[in-house]
């Protein structure tokens, strides 16, 4: 269903160390590390709008990619994901609050302790697959959410929690300009981790279990503990990013992690490509400006008159839902693989004009 | 011990966990006939109530008529859902699958809430509600109605199997879809009019729910509600939907009762179902009646 990576006719490896490449060319790491270097300056630049957009695309993408670990590499399903990322961001100020362990090691120590809990959840994988597994899964994501509002010693209940502003050498990163960076090397850092796990044994060893389950047992590959390890890596991303989420804003509060917040992060890493690395940051990247592209379309329309201001501007909440909603059917249906195939295709059609392949 | 609360809660528990076994027999339809997991299994409950809401209170029809045109509404809608966005879906990875009906679920959710607002309302009075006391028991009509209901859908759907000829068409295509067709039973008919008598039946269960606690968006969440039910009973096995539904809403109260009485955690009513579906998967993944796959390299 999925390939690892498809590339195009013509285009072969002779080593396994060329095919191990993070970056498939010279030109692809040069360009990717000068984006990163400009994105730097960023700050300088662009608005707060732009800057908060970005910072919500990095901590989102980071559980993201962690979901693209357990259903595009390992093959499983979790519906639970959103539990997950708000568990991270509880745990995160709560590690901080209640024993003034400092916000830098807090945000691991929350993925850490996300991650338990995922595997602690994700232990029935070791015995069902498939639907099952989403069933199960989402019966996690109900009880993670009733826990957020009953246990006060964890969550403050139904007040929420406060957490503190990020901090490295007595500097606060409390705006949106510099928090721009501590997402920014998030981000860089759980992809380059993401990337280099799917280079390691373990991370073959996922895709094995995937591929063909019983070959991937025969072989020796013990799956128990690779479905176990794999919900366990999925919960560290989501619960870093959930970490990063709450000292972002400065406060967590127990509604936000529904199980739609799930649902969006399944709508990510398939409308940005399952099984790979840069699909789910481009799903990302177009589920958070989905809602935003749709509103300033609708204000446009609404100003130029073209439809009457009040039922459109009224239902907006709806609107973007309901956009969500369609955009996974239509992905769905008509490009499965999602925006990495197609960007992908792009790159091959430039590589090879005028000829097909 | 406070044995009549006990009781009237175990009653509650029937009543509700039968209306559970109907929306699960709907659900195992689906599943058993065309091998989909439909996460939006509440929202025909919910596209139903409201629709029929919307004939009486918006168009002012007398119910039996706003009744049939719901139901001719929501065959139509089952067919559509299940020829534009399942068909192309067959063979694809169970996620695709999985992942377009919780699309579905969630487009036509908030479509229902932009439509017809996110404020419960109540349905014209149909039939004169008021309490009946049975055994010492209030019971309200309208649960007494849901009861019959339920089990003339049950009835209806033993009917149905076991002896029109739709139905043995349907047992015979979940059984084997390529035997089926090669015996000249349309699938493609079978998968259509499996989702329409789904789509119809939630609708009737949506209207019933509707009647007695009013309409809302709340409605949905019995399709996830669900979801322990028929892991419970078993994913393929109607009579395990039944069963199932009827465990969970016995459950369901009972949690409520030692709650109440004992534990005072609050909200074990809404959460109980699902502890109980983790522990059956870890148990019992297969549910009560449900087939063992047994799968063949």
């Amino acid at each position: 269903m999925i390939t690892l990576s498809m590339r195009p006719c013509g285009d072969f490896r002779t080593s396994y160390k060329a095919d191990n490449q993070i970056f498939e060319t010279k030109t692809i790491r040069w360009l990717t590390m000068a984006s990163i270097g400009l994105l730097c300056f960023a700050p300088m630049v662009l608005d707060a709008y732009f800057l908060t957009l970005f910072i919500q695309i990095s901590y989102l993408g980071i559980a993201a990619l962690g979901l693209n670990i357990l259903v595009g590499f390992t093959g499983q399903i979790s519906l639970g994901h959103g539990a997950f990322f708000g568990f991270g961001a509880f745990a995160s100020a709560w590690l901080n609050n209640s024993f003034g362990i400092p916000v830098w090691l807090a945000i691991p120590l929350a993925g850490w302790l996300t991650m338990v809990v995922g595997m602690l959840f994700g232990s029935p994988a070791a015995r069902i697959k498939g639907l099952y597994l989403a069933i199960a899964t989402l019966a996690a994501q109900f009880i993670i959410e009733d826990f957020f509002a009953r246990a006060e010693w964890f969550s403050g209940g139904a007040y929420g929690a406060a957490a503190e502003p990020f901090t490295l050498f007595g500097f606060a990163f409390d705006s949106d300009e510099s928090f721009f960076y501590v997402a920014l090397f998030a981000l860089v850092f759980m992809t380059l981790w993401a990337t280099n796990l799917m280079r390691s044994r373990d991370g073959r060893a996922f895709v094995a279990v995937r591929d063909h389950y019983l070959s991937a047992e025969i072989m020796g590959i013990s799956l128990n503990w690779y479905r176990l390890l794999s919900f366990g890596v999925s919960s560290f991303f989501a619960g870093i990013g959930g970490a990063l989420y709450g000292h972002y804003l400065g406060f967590v509060s127990a509604e936000g992690f529904t199980l739609m917040m799930s649902v969006q992060f399944l709508a990510m890493i398939i409308i940005g490509g399952l099984g790979s690395v840069k699909g789910a940051i481009l799903g990302t990247i177009f589920i958070v400006l989905l809602p935003e592209v749709l509103e300033s379309t609708v204000a446009l329309m609404a100003e130029t008159g073209l439809v009457s201001h009040g039922s459109l501007t009224e239902g907006m909440a709806y609107l973007k839902e309901m956009a969500i909603g369609l955009v996974i059917i239509l992905f769905l249906i008509f490009e499965p693989q999602g925006l990495a195939h197609r960007w992908k295709q792009i790159k091959a059609y430039w590589k090879f004009y005028p000829f097909a392949y | 011990m406070n044995t009549e609360l006990l009781l009237q809660l175990t009653v509650n528990g029937l009543i509700v966990g039968l209306l559970y076994g109907v929306i699960a027999m709907c659900f195992v339809l689906i599943y058993k006939s065309t091998q989909v997991v439909n996460f939006a299994q509440g929202e025909f409950l919910l596209i139903g109530a409201w629709v029929c809401w919307g004939t009486l209170v918006w168009l002012d029809l007398p119910f039996y008529i706003g009744f049939l045109l719901t139901l001719g509404f929501m065959t139509l809608f089952g067919i559509l859902i299940q020829a534009v966005f399942l068909r192309p879906m067959i063979g694809e990875p169970i996620i695709s699958v999985i992942m377009i009906t919780i699309g579905l679920s969630m487009f036509f959710q908030s479509l229902m809430k932009w439509i017809f607002g996110v404020s419960a309302e109540s349905y014209p009075q149909v039939f004169e509600t008021s309490v009946v006391n049975i055994a010492g028991l209030n019971i309200e009509l309208a649960y007494i109605l849901s009861l019959i209901f339920s089990v003339v859908m049950m009835a209806g759907f033993y009917w149905f199997f076991k002896h029109s000829r739709m139905g043995l068409a349907m047992r015979a295509t979940a059984f084997d879809q390529q035997v089926a067709s090669s015996l000249g039973i349309s699938v493609s008919k079978v998968f259509a009019a499996s989702w329409a008598i789904s789509a119809m039946v939630s609708a009737t269960a949506g209207i019933v729910i509707g009647m007695v606690n009013g309409v809302s968006s709340a409605l949905s969440f019995i399709g996830i509600k669900v979801f322990p039910a028929v892991i419970l009973g078993g994913l393929d096995s109607i009579v395990g939907g039944v069963v199932g539904g009827v465990i969970i809403g016995l459950l369901e109260n009972l949690a409520e009762f030692i709650d109440s009485q004992y534990l005072h955690i609050g909200n074990l009513y809404t959460i109980a179902p699902f502890y109980i579906l983790l522990i059956i998967l870890t148990i019992k993944p297969y549910g009560l009646f449900g087939t063992r796959d047994i799968e063949r390299i």
